[in-house]
């Protein structure tokens, strides 16, 4: 019969904080990267030039219809025959291209969603386009689409666990290699999926703060 | 003032206004009559470059709106525009709404334009309500706010698009004496809108409007005692009890 053995554990706590901060470094990174290109999209997306919209349309089909697996090892091992990438770059650069391809749907339907009026009124008082879609538009979109954005970032934190395939030291490898050491294995991914919980309930936490703060005007 | 030049506009399935030419004099009020579909709220959009036209040139104090985007924001800025769903940006309190083209169009500092958002506030009768939001207003509210928010610009004319057709009834009146106040201190005002009462008592002109022609315009009182044409005779008869 198998014993538990928690303690162990602790004999490697240090490795899984080392794992953990290189998690959430990706993840934060991914978030980043991964909106400016959402926005970039969603802006493409429901600009008038077709050009524009057919481009964002095959970056969004293509992301969204591959193994985000398939994208990482393509990223790192591919890519990686013609330049010199680290892991993390290519970590980075696998999570944010994959996560930008969601988050340019949702920040697209945030826009649609904003009533054509208030466009209209921004234009009518003299703002330029650009104004009105800084300072009209997206602030109420982004209200709009707090809570699949939410989602969205917590699935990308979930899903940086891939990049452990490309010898990336997150939580996921940590565990792995702890998991080999010590034959440990219940123990040992339990508590990392505790980690990754915590991780994905304090952001979520943080968000649903953010759009109570964010509803004072509704 | 206003000049509008045989001014044509498509949509894909239909022509919305077929030639339509007309003159609107400094310090004029001008209502726009006609059933739904003849064209008034688009030659009025049009006016402002919210919708293109095909053919025809709109000039608003000589200058050619559709012409360029230089002409077009600078044209928008000396036109107010008053909509029928009002279009409060609904993320900005009421006295952000006021300032936000003055702050970010004229480029005016932030703490004069307050003081006349606060003057223009009293002026439309809502003295109290700057850090109200729109949802908390009624609709008649909301409206005198987004007048307030034209006005704001200092505009040289005002377009108002059926400015109370989504307002309940008991709320009506409290607009169109702002409009009535406007109309009395001499601001050019071209009126889209249902409201004859307030048609016969302000314009000092009628355009009768239908399938996207002029069919006739006069003097306020000329056009209700003595219609010519006999669409108008029609169209009167239906709308006056």
């Amino acid at each position: 019969m198998y014993q538990l053995h928690f303690e162990i554990i602790l004999d490697y706590i240090p490795a899984i904080l080392a794992g953990l901060w290189i998690t959430i470094k990706i993840s934060l990174l991914s978030i980043l990267f991964g909106t400016v290109i959402g926005v970039a999209g969603a802006l493409a997306k429901t600009s008038s030039k077709t050009i524009l919209v057919v481009l964002a349309n095959i970056y969004v089909e293509w992301i969204r219809n591959t193994p985000l697996l398939i994208q990482i090892l393509f990223i790192y091992f591919g890519l990686g025959m013609f330049f010199n990438l680290s892991p993390m770059i290519a970590s980075v650069a696998a999570l944010s291209i994959f996560s930008g391809a969601y988050i340019t749907e949702i920040i697209r339907s945030g826009i649609q969603a904003v009533p054509k009026g208030q466009t209209e009124a921004a234009l009518s008082i003299g703002m330029t386009e650009f104004q009105t879609m800084l300072l009209v538009v997206m602030p109420q979109a982004i209200r709009r689409i707090l809570p699949p954005l939410a989602g969205q970032f917590i699935t990308l934190i979930k899903d940086s666990s891939l990049v452990s395939v490309i010898a990336m030291a997150d939580l996921t490898y940590v565990a792995k290699n702890i998991v080999t050491n010590t034959f440990r294995a219940f123990e040992v991914w339990l508590a990392i999926a505790v980690f990754y919980f915590a991780l994905s309930f304090v952001l979520s936490l943080a968000v649903r703060k953010l759009e109570r703060s964010m509803a004072k005007s509704d | 003032m206003i000049n509008v030049v045989n001014v044509y506009k498509n949509y894909s399935n239909h022509q919305a206004l077929k030639g339509v030419s007309m003159h609107i004099n400094k310090g004029e009020v001008v209502v726009i009559l006609g059933p739904s579909g003849s064209g008034k709220s688009t030659l009025l959009r049009s006016i402002n470059g919210l919708e293109d036209i095909q053919s025809g040139e709109i000039y608003v104090d000589g200058i050619s709106v559709h012409q360029s985007k230089k002409n077009l924001y600078q044209v928008r800025q000396s036109t107010g525009m008053v909509f029928q769903q009002f279009n409060l940006f609904s993320h900005k309190t009421v006295l952000e709404n006021i300032t936000m083209g003055p702050i970010h169009v004229q480029k005016k500092k932030r703490a004069e334009v307050e003081i006349a958002a606060r003057l223009l506030l009293e002026k439309v009768g809502l003295p109290g309500k700057e850090n109200s939001y729109p949802a908390q207003l009624s609709g008649g509210q909301q409206q005198r706010v987004a007048i307030a928010r034209s006005l704001a610009m200092h505009p040289h004319v005002m377009l108002f698009d059926e400015p109370t057709s989504a307002l309940d009834p008991e709320l009506i009146k409290e607009v169109l004496e702002v409009m009535s106040a406007l109309a009395a201190e001499g601001m050019t005002m071209i009126v889209v809108t249902h409201e004859m009462g307030f048609a016969r008592k302000v314009a000092d002109r009628i355009i009768f409007m239908d399938e996207g022609m002029i069919v006739e315009e006069a003097p306020t009182e000329v056009f209700f005692s003595n219609p010519q044409e006999d669409r108008t005779k029609q169209f009167l008869s239906r709308i006056l009890i």
